[in-house]
C-alpha cells in the first residue's frame, strides 16, 4: 500500500468543549475506495471527529490532510476542500424551501459555478442514482425521512467529492427507511467512494466496512476489519459495546 | 351647500390629489425600508461585532425615539449643518429609516427562528458565509417575516399621514384643509379614514395572495394544527 493512495490523513486530533475533552488525539489514514465504520457510544467524540475533518468545527490541536494538501489552517480554501469533503447530515438538514432537484442544484450553480442547464442535468443524474429522480420536483416536507436523506446523500454526491462524511445517517429512520438507506450507501461503498461513516448499524459495518474505528473517551480504543474485531478474542472493548446495546434491546 | 356636491366636486378630489402623495410617499420609502431592513437584520445577525452593534444601536435609537421627533429632526434641524431637504425628501428619509429599523426587528426574529442546520448544510458544501445567508437563510426567513413586515407596511401607510406635519400635503393633510376650509370636520376626517382604510384592505388582501403564492408545500400547517 504506497502513499499515493491515501486520500485523507487525520492526524492528532484534539478538541475541547469547555472543560470537556471530547477528542483527545485520534488519529487514521484514509485509502482511496474505503469505508471506515466509527462506532462507539454517545459522546465520544464520534460527530465531532466527522466535523473537524471539513472544519464545521475547529479542532484544538492536529492536522487534517486532503490528497497532501492541508485541509487545517487553510483559511478561506476551506470552500473548496468543503466542496471534495461531502457531508450527510443525522437530520439530513435539506434546505427547506427548495425542491429535492433545487436542493441538488444550489451549490452547483453558486459553488461550482455551473450553467443552469448542466447544473440540472447532473442533480437529476444524482437523484438517479439514488432512486429519487422521480421526486425531484417535491419539497422536504412531502418526503419522507428516507427519502429525503437519499436526496442529501445526492446533494452531497452531486460536488464529486473525495470522500463523505456519514454522521449517524440512519438515526432519525425507523428500520424500514434505514434500509433504503444502507442500500444507498451500500451501493456507494461498491462503486468504489470513500466514506467514513458514524453509525450504530452493525449489520452494515460488517458487511460495508474495510475497518471499524471503535471509540470511546475521545480516543480510537480498537482498529482492525470487523471480522477480527468482533471474532479474535484479543480485543473485548467493541463486543462489551455490542452486548450492551443487544442486551438493551432484549429488555 | 349641498352635501353632495361638497363630496364629490370639493372632498373626494382634494383626497386624490392627497392619496397621490402619499403613495407617492410609500413607493419611495417601501422598497429601501425593506431593503435596509433586511441589511440591518442580517448585519447584526451575522456581521462582525462592530457592525453588529451598530445596527443595534440603529434599531434602538429608532425604537426609542416618536417618528415625528425624527422628521423634524431631519427637516428643521439639519439646514443648520447645511443639509436643506425637500419636505418630501425629508420624509422618505424619516420614513425610510423607521421602517427599516421595525422591519430589521421582524426579519431577525425570522433569521433566529431558522434552524442552525441549514447553515452547517450550506458551508459544508463549500458555501460561503454569504452565500449561505442569500440563498439559504434569507429565502426562508424572508417567508417567516411576512406577517410582520406586512404589519409594518401598514403601520408606514398610516404614519406616512406624520408628512403633514413637514408640509407634505398628502391624505390626511389634504382632509385637514378641507375640513378647515369648510368646517366639514367629521364630514372629511371620516372620508380620510375610508380611504386608509381602503388602503389597509388592499394591502391584506395582497399580502394573503402573496403568502399562499411563496408558502412552500408541504409545510403551511395553519389549518390542521388550528383544530387541534
Amino acid at each position: 500500500m504506497n502513499d499515493n493512495d491515501i486520500v485523507l490523513k487525520v492526524e492528532e486530533i484534539y478538541k475541547s468543549f469547555g472543560d470537556t475533552e471530547v477528542l483527545r488525539g485520534v488519529s487514521f489514514d484514509v485509502r482511496r475506495g474505503e469505508t471506515k465504520v466509527f462506532i462507539g457510544p454517545s459522546g465520544t467524540g464520534k460527530s465531532t471527529l466527522l466535523r473537524c475533518i471539513n472544519q464545521l468545527t475547529i479542532p484544538d490541536r492536529g492536522r487534517v490532510w486532503l490528497d497532501g494538501e492541508e485541509v487545517t489552517n487553510s483559511g478561506a480554501r476551506i470552500n473548496y476542500f468543503r466542496q471534495k469533503i461531502g457531508m450527510v447530515f443525522q437530520n439530513f438538514f435539506l434546505f427547506d424551501h427548495l425542491t429535492a432537484l433545487k436542493n441538488v442544484e444550489l451549490a452547483l450553480l453558486k459553488v461550482k459555478g455551473m450553467g443552469k442547464a448542466e447544473a440540472r442535468e447532473k442533480a437529476l443524474t444524482e437523484l438517479r442514482q439514488v432512486g429519487m429522480e422521480d421526486w425531484a420536483d417535491h419539497y422536504p416536507a412531502e418526503l419522507s425521512g428516507g427519502q429525503a436523506q437519499r436526496v442529501s446523500i445526492a446533494r452531497a454526491l452531486a460536488m464529486d467529492p473525495d470522500v463523505i462524511l456519514f454522521d449517524e445517517p440512519t438515526s432519525a429512520l425507523d428500520p424500514e427507511l434505514t434500509r433504503e438507506v444502507l442500500e444507498v450507501m451500500k451501493k456507494l461503498a461498491r462503486n468504489g467512494m470513500t466514506m467514513l461513516v458514524v453509525t450504530h448499524e452493525m449489520g452494515f459495518a460488517c458487511s460495508v466496512a474495510n475497518e471499524v474505528l471503535f471509540m470511546e473517551n475521545g480516543v480510537v480504543a480498537e482498529q482492525g476489519p470487523p471480522d477480527l474485531l468482533l471474532n479474535d478474542p484479543r480485543f473485548t472493548r467493541m463486543k462489551d459495546f455490542i452486548g450492551r446495546i443487544d442486551s438493551r434491546m432484549d429488555d | 351647500m349641498d352635501q353632495a356636491v361638497f363630496l364629490f366636486e370639493i372632498l373626494l378630489p382634494a383626497l386624490m390629489q392627497g392619496l397621490v402623495v402619499t403613495l407617492q410617499l410609500i413607493a419611495c420609502s417601501a422598497p429601501f425600508g425593506l431593503a435596509f431592513g433586511i441589511a440591518v437584520a442580517v448585519g447584526r445577525q451575522y456581521g462582525h461585532p462592530v457592525i453588529s452593534w451598530l445596527c443595534k444601536t440603529f434599531v434602538f435609537l429608532i425604537k426609542g425615539t416618536p417618528l415625528l421627533l425624527l422628521l423634524f429632526i431631519l427637516y428643521f434641524g439639519l439646514p443648520s449643518i447645511g443639509i436643506t431637504l425637500t419636505a418630501f425628501a425629508a420624509s422618505v428619509l424619516g420614513f425610510i429609516l423607521c421602517n427599516s429599523a421595525y422591519n430589521a426587528e421582524y426579519i431577525r426574529g425570522a433569521l433566529i427562528s431558522i434552524k442552525d442546520g441549514q447553515m452547517v448544510a450550506a458551508r459544508s458544501l463549500g458555501m460561503t458565509r454569504w452565500q449561505a445567508i442569500k440563498s439559504v437563510i434569507l429565502p426562508q426567513a424572508l417567508r417567516r417575516a411576512i406577517p410582520g413586515l406586512s404589519n409594518e407596511f401598514i403601520y408606514l401607510i398610516k404614519y406616512s399621514s406624520l408628512a403633514y406635519m413637514l408640509t407634505v400635503i398628502e391624505l390626511a393633510g389634504a382632509g385637514k384643509q378641507v375640513a378647515t376650509k369648510y368646517f366639514l370636520y367629521t364630514e372629511s376626517f371620516a372620508a380620510v379614514g375610508v380611504v386608509y382604510l381602503v388602503l389597509v384592505s388592499i394591502t391584506t388582501v395582497a399580502v394573503s395572495i402573496l403568502e399562499k403564492r411563496v408558502a412552500v408545500p408541504g409545510t403551511v400547517r395553519a389549518t390542521p394544527s388550528a383544530q387541534l
